[in-house]
């Protein structure tokens, strides 16, 4: 069994190279930047997934550690010509100015940065519950966007920062996500992981079973942190340009909606989802543009795709609030017994 | 006989309210001690003081010779206090495996990033863990549910899982909030001598709070009665059962007397 299982992973982990490697060579760039987008909001979606759905705390606040991460990365690979270029109201500051190193530290520091961000806010606010850590966080966020836009000389304000180095392609995206899978994996199997899950479940009884309230939620809001702020760096440098405006509640949005859609509290369910509402909101692009059925014309109405998201996500809310998932996970077994009963002639032939 | 559990004079207010008033237990090693009283006694309040849920207003409490007054309820438990509580707090959605692994938590040495790569330090604590949970749910009759959701068990074995929960952090001392609430006489009496067994097994002492009489006075070495949260009598079960004012506040004072 455990071998048929490891063969089955090596295949299906062989096909995924294969359609990368083929994705890398014969799509066209538009299309390349949806499976970027898609692979980055796996990771979005898990870091979320982690602190909301495995720990239980409703944060708001993703937007926040995205922009952190994403101006790390920005500053620290542009080349000092290209920001003295941008910073042409207010030069930048010194240390700042000739700081360059390559895309993979640079992404470490972002995720560093943003899980100190999310240590000193965490102290404070972790100590709020439900709805009033949701408030905090989500002013945290404004916060962040507020300060962004005013320090001129650090992130160049609301001109923000372009040319950023388009150092993310589908390797560096898959590979963040593939890396971001096998650690959620571990992390969720590990006692902390399950540490995390009893929190979520009674806050009363984890303490009572000497499980420390403050310092595991705060190590799950600072690790779910440290991944959203490598996940923003990816996302800027594959943008190419970034500024505060970016990092609306609108972006937390969007990462709530791949989680919710996909069930808080599952791996499996946050990367098929990701999947689906980043293709997704391209493929009803059409809704925002004039629709003509032929006998009627329907005009153009600017953010109508996000509305059919807002229904999609209360339908989720009313009617299957688990989402795709639930708390369930894959595994080969699982999907093979699935297909058995669905297609159960297959078995007689085996016999 | 040492003394484990000592409450110094412990207070809690509500407000204007005071819900427990000048509590002074104590508690020797290997006791089976209950808490009695009518509804609204007090005796959940001073479980939760105890536990650390609250903090007494007024008073300190010493355990195995250490202070713990105020002290966070995680930390309490790691001293080797271990409790059930009065309506069933499992982790519902998790494996009745993982109830118990859970419990194990607290003992874990390894570090945060230990635990994530699964290095060998963590795996073989884990490894010794689940060792000692598989050993539990077999003790306690629960194995063959181990992979079921804790939710889906029925009430008494839900019951069951809790006190097994609370032995995997290694107690020295439980407290049991009404285990035998709403089990019907067969299971009453089965929940009494299995009190007692792992209070031999585990050496354990045991404090428990409890309405029906026949597991209080079949087990407990000593007990306290409470009533509006003042401490009316102290002593063993017969001595108790003869109190006068124990009978008054469980039955009322007639007219006459």
């Amino acid at each position: 069994m455990k071998r048929r299982n490891l063969a089955l992973s090596i295949i299906a982990i062989a096909l995924l190279l294969l359609f990368l490697i083929f994705a890398d060579s014969s799509l066209d760039s538009y299309q390349k930047r949806i499976l970027n987008l898609c692979a980055i909001y796996v990771i979005l979606g898990l870091s979320m997934n982690l602190i909301n759905g495995f720990t239980g705390l409703f944060s708001l606040g993703h937007a926040g550690f995205m922009a952190v991460g994403a101006y790390t990365t920005a500053l620290l690979t542009m080349s000092p010509a290209i920001k003295e270029q941008t910073f042409y109201l207010e030069p930048i500051v010194a240390p700042l100015a000739n700081l360059n190193m390559p895309f993979l530290p640079a992404l470490l520091m972002a995720g560093i940065l943003s899980a100190f961000v999310a240590f000193i806010i965490g102290a404070p606010v972790l100590r709020l519950k439900g709805d009033y850590l949701a408030i905090a966080t989500l002013g945290f966020s404004e916060i962040i966007r507020i300060i962004f836009t005013n320090t001129q000389s650090i992130t160049n304000g609301s001109l923000g920062l372009k040319s950023i180095p388009p150092h993310t392609n589908l390797w560096w995206s898959f590979g963040g996500a593939a890396l971001t899978v096998i650690f959620m994996v571990f992390l969720i199997k590990s006692s902390y992981g399950k540490a995390f899950k009893a929190i979520r479940e009674d806050e009363i009884a984890a303490e009572s079973m000497g499980i420390g309230l403050f310092k595991h939620k705060m190590l799950s809001f600072v690790t779910g942190a440290f991944i959203a702020g490598v996940g923003g760096g990816l996302l800027g440098s594959l943008l190419g340009a970034i500024n505060p405006n970016m990092f609306r509640f609108v972006l937390t949005f969007n990462v709530l909606l791949v989680i919710v859609l996909g069930g808080m509290g599952s791996i499996t369910g946050t990367v098929i989802s990701a999947f689906v509402v980043t293709s997704g909101l391209e493929y009803l692009r059409f809704l925002d543009e004039t629709i003509d059925l032929g006998f009627i014309e329907i005009p153009g109405v600017a953010g109508l795709r996000m509305v059919v998201f807002a229904l999609l996500l209360m339908m989720v809310v009313v009617f299957f609030r688990n989402g795709l998932m639930g708390t369930n996970e894959f595994s080969w077994d699982k999907l093979i017994s699935f297909l058995k009963r669905k297609f159960p002639f297959k078995k007689e032939v085996g016999h | 006989m040492t003394l484990l559990l000592k409450t110094d004079g412990i207070t809690m207010k509500f407000g204007g309210l005071t819900a427990v008033k000048d509590l002074n237990l104590e508690i020797n090693q290997g006791e089976i001690v209950a808490l009695i009283g009518p509804n609204g006694a007090g005796k959940t309040t001073a479980f939760n003081m105890i536990t650390g849920v609250y903090k007494p207003t007024e008073g300190k409490i010493h355990f195995s010779k250490k202070d713990i007054t105020g002290l966070k309820p995680h930390l309490i438990t790691k001293h080797g206090m271990a409790r059930t509580f009065q309506n069933i707090r499992l982790f519902k959605e998790l494996s009745v495996m993982d109830n118990v692994l859970i419990a194990n938590h607290l003992h874990l040495k390894a570090s945060y990033l230990e635990s994530i790569l699964h290095l060998p330090r963590y795996r073989q604590q884990k490894n010794a863990s689940v060792k000692k949970s598989e050993f539990l749910l077999e003790r306690l009759g629960l194995s063959q549910f181990k992979d079921e959701k804790a939710s889906s068990l029925p009430y008494g074995l839900q019951r069951r899982l809790e006190i097994a929960r609370a032995l995997a952090t290694d107690p020295k001392l439980l407290l049991l909030d009404e285990p035998a609430a709403g089990m019907n006489p067969k299971e009453t009496d089965d929940l009494t001598h299995f009190i007692k067994e792992i209070r031999d097994e585990f050496q354990l002492t045991i404090l428990l709070i409890e309405h029906h009489m026949s597991v209080v006075m079949g087990i407990s070495d000593r007990i306290y009665v409470l009533d509006h949260g003042i401490t009316i009598a102290v002593g063993n079960p017969q001595s108790i059962q003869n109190d006068q004012k124990v009978i008054e506040a469980y039955l009322g004072v007639s007219e006459d007397a």
